[in-house]
């Protein structure tokens, strides 16, 4: 049942001489809910772009449902800079494009939200539908894919309301205010038909009650479209909430992992992080 | 509903237009400056809106239009002058290598494609530089097409620096329109079509567009291509218009002239780019015209009005425009009726956006 979604191994991200990933591995199985925390400049954000294919990681690889999806090792000016460990290990470079890995089936958000923010919030979900379509430049113009225009603003529409902004749909959302921004790239993400959701900051800039509202969210759309969920989150109570499992970074070195129960009681984790972040 | 109105007020527009061509041709002496500032309207417009397409609605800031026009001028003229002329045009080379003509539609869609694979095959390195480096690059590719066909070896085909002409041109303002208006409406339908939003989105966000699916370097040739090919087509247009070319008159200065045109009518609106063209066209080759004579009104003899200083005024003219409205006549809004009856209903507010 519980079979291996995302599995990171030995990722290490170094840019000139900073390491901003140290020796990464964690897995993700099917159906869990697992958070990756850690300060400011842990590295986190960096280790979901080396998942997405945003960053070439420096070294190690990613496999996403048994396959590999990412591999690479220090080449170039960086076989003599680098400063990770594994050196050998790694002896492939499959380096695909961001768009080839949520066609695969991963889908994110961003921790800045990134809207299309000169469309309106229908087309910025229609978007998604874009990927999958079988029309050519040829077909699409001229209307002769009206039944697979009209099947992607159906399923458009139907995702709208299930996130209940079809309200909305007609808005430019650069315009919209910041929680439905928010939203709105969620959304964006499940049209493209995910089986894994890596969800960067979801809850920055909300307030305590609209973090809960984004924690029952989350686990609904868990249930609803069968997700694995990655989470970076600093919001503990949320983290804490949701999380099947928790892993933790600092300096872009994993310093634990475990429940979330473990993780609050781990010294290690308490004097890195928690204790000072009790109130952010 | 609301859509099929809009396709019957813009069909109905444009036969309005069609009628107005029509009766100016019958009314006016066929030399009459208005006739040919239609003509070239229509053929900047449909320049205008291919670099618009990449510029305003891809987010590439591309400045090779010239290039691509410049190519489309010369594959159209090469291929279509007559066989009989070509002794008399290519005298310099004797009459050339080639020796057959095609008919004007296919000499035109030749021009759209050999612009299209020229844009094909820079692309991918060229597309992968962000803004100012792609436009450097692009603007050094006009250059660099300008002077390969004014080279000596290519004469046989491209004449060399001397003129091409004697390809068959049209006279009737009727032709550009026909032809940009089907060329401008294919653009239009892309747009709206869901290639076209891939392209906004790349525009708004490329790193949101590539988690989204879109592939960027396909979508940035597919919208490359697509704007070269009609920028060469717009390029074989003018090469009817002028009635002769040389690689000389597709200077970079001609690239300026349309981003301006692009930029004034607004980024991101077909509707601004026609429009701006026609009011470019119409400025600076006729309604400032008076500027450049000297004029004396009574014994009153009116300072400053001398030759040159017209482009003084356009000059100046334009830079108001850039400063002032610099979202341009339309911004990303498109012209529409219901634009027009909610404008009016309402002044203070500005209009909405269309679809
Ligand atoms: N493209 C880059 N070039 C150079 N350094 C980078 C780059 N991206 C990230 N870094 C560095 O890597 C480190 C980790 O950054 P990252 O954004 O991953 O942190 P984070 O854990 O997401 O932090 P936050 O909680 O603030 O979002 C930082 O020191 C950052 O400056
Ligand atoms: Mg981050």
């Amino acid at each position: 049942m519980s079979a291996n979604v995302l599995r990171v191994n030995d990722v290490t991200m170094q840019f000139g001489g900073v390491v901003a990933v140290d020796n990464l591995s964690l897995e993700v199985n099917e159906g869990e809910i697992v958070a990756l925390i850690g300060p400011n400049g842990a590295g986190k954000t960096t280790a979901f772009n080396c998942i997405t294919g945003v960053y070439e990681p420096t070294n190690g690889s990613v496999s996403f449902c048994g396959t590999e999806i990412v591999e690479s090792y220090p080449h170039g000016k960086m076989k003599k800079l680098y400063r990770g460990e594994n050196a050998g290990k790694y002896a492939k470079r499959i380096l695909p494009t961001p768009d080839k890995i949520t066609k695969e089936g991963i889908a994110r958000t961003f921790q800045n939200i990134r809207l299309f923010s000169s469309m309106t919030v229908f087309e910025n979900v229609l978007i998604a539908k874009h990927m999958r379509a079988k029309q050519n430049l040829f077909t699409a113009a001229f209307h002769l894919n009206h039944a697979e225009e009209a099947r992607m603003r159906a399923e458009t529409l139907e995702l709208l309301k299930m996130q209940n902004l079809d309200h909305l749909k007609d808005e430019i959302a650069g315009s919209l205010p910041y929680g439905i921004q928010r939203r709105l790239e969620i959304a964006r993400a499940l049209a493209t038909e995910p089986k894994l959701l890596l969800l960067d900051e979801p809850a920055a800039g909300m307030n305590p009650q609209e973090t809960q509202e984004l924690a029952e969210f989350i686990l609904q759309i868990r249930e609803t479209y069968h997700l694995t969920i990655f989470i970076i989150e600093h919001h503990m109570d949320l983290v804490m909430q949701i999380s099947d499992r928790v892993y933790v970074l600092d300096f872009g070195k994993l310093l634990a992992h475990g429940t979330p129960d473990e993780i609050q009681n781990n010294q290690h984790v308490i004097d890195a992080y928690l204790g000072v972040s009790e109130d952010a | 509903m609301n859509k099929k109105r809009n396709t019957v007020i813009a069909a109905l527009l444009l036969l309005a237009a069609l009628a107005l061509i029509l009766i100016l041709e019958r009314i006016l002496p066929p030399t009459h400056i208005a006739l040919a500032v239609l003509k070239k309207g229509c053929i900047y417009s449909l320049v205008a809106v291919s670099m618009n397409l990449l510029n305003g609605f891809t987010g590439l800031f591309s400045l090779g239009q010239a290039g691509f026009m410049l190519i489309g001028a010369y594959t159209y003229a090469v291929l279509t002058i007559p066989a009989a002329d070509r002794g008399s045009v290519y005298m310099y080379y004797g009459g050339g290598i080639i020796h057959f003509s095609v008919p004007v539609i296919v000499g035109l869609l030749a021009a759209g494609l050999l612009a299209a694979l020229f844009a094909w095959l820079i692309g991918l390195p060229v597309l992968r530089l962000k803004s100012d480096y792609l436009a450097i690059a692009t603007l050094g590719f006009a250059e660099i097409i300008r002077a390969f066909f004014q080279w000596d070896e290519l004469g046989v085909i491209t004449n060399g620096s001397n003129m091409l002409r004697k390809y068959p041109s049209f006279s009737t303002t009727l032709y550009p329109f026909i032809v940009s208006a089907v060329c401008i409406g294919i653009m239009v339908l892309i747009i709206n079509s869901s290639y076209g939003r891939a392209f906004k989105a790349i525009r708004d966000d490329e790193i949101a567009a590539e988690a989204m699916g879109i592939n960027l370097a396909k979508h940035k040739r597919m919208a490359f291509c697509i704007s070269s090919f009609f920028a060469g087509i717009g390029g074989a247009l003018l090469a009817m218009y002028q009635t002769s070319i040389q690689a000389a008159t597709f200077r970079s200065s001609m690239t300026y002239e349309i981003l301006l045109i692009v930029v004034i009518g607004g980024l991101g609106s077909v509707t601004g780019s026609c429009i701006a063209s026609f009011l470019f066209i119409a400025s600076s080759e006729w309604w400032l015209r008076f500027l450049d004579t000297e004029m004396t009104i009574g014994n009153f003899h009116v300072p400053l009005l001398r030759a040159g200083f017209r482009k003084v005024v356009f000059s100046v003219i334009i830079m108001a425009i850039v400063l002032f409205a610099r979202n341009g006549i339309m911004g990303n809004r498109e012209f529409s009726i219901n634009g027009i009856f909610r404008f009016f209903k309402n002044p203070g507010k500005k209009k909405e956006v269309k679809q």
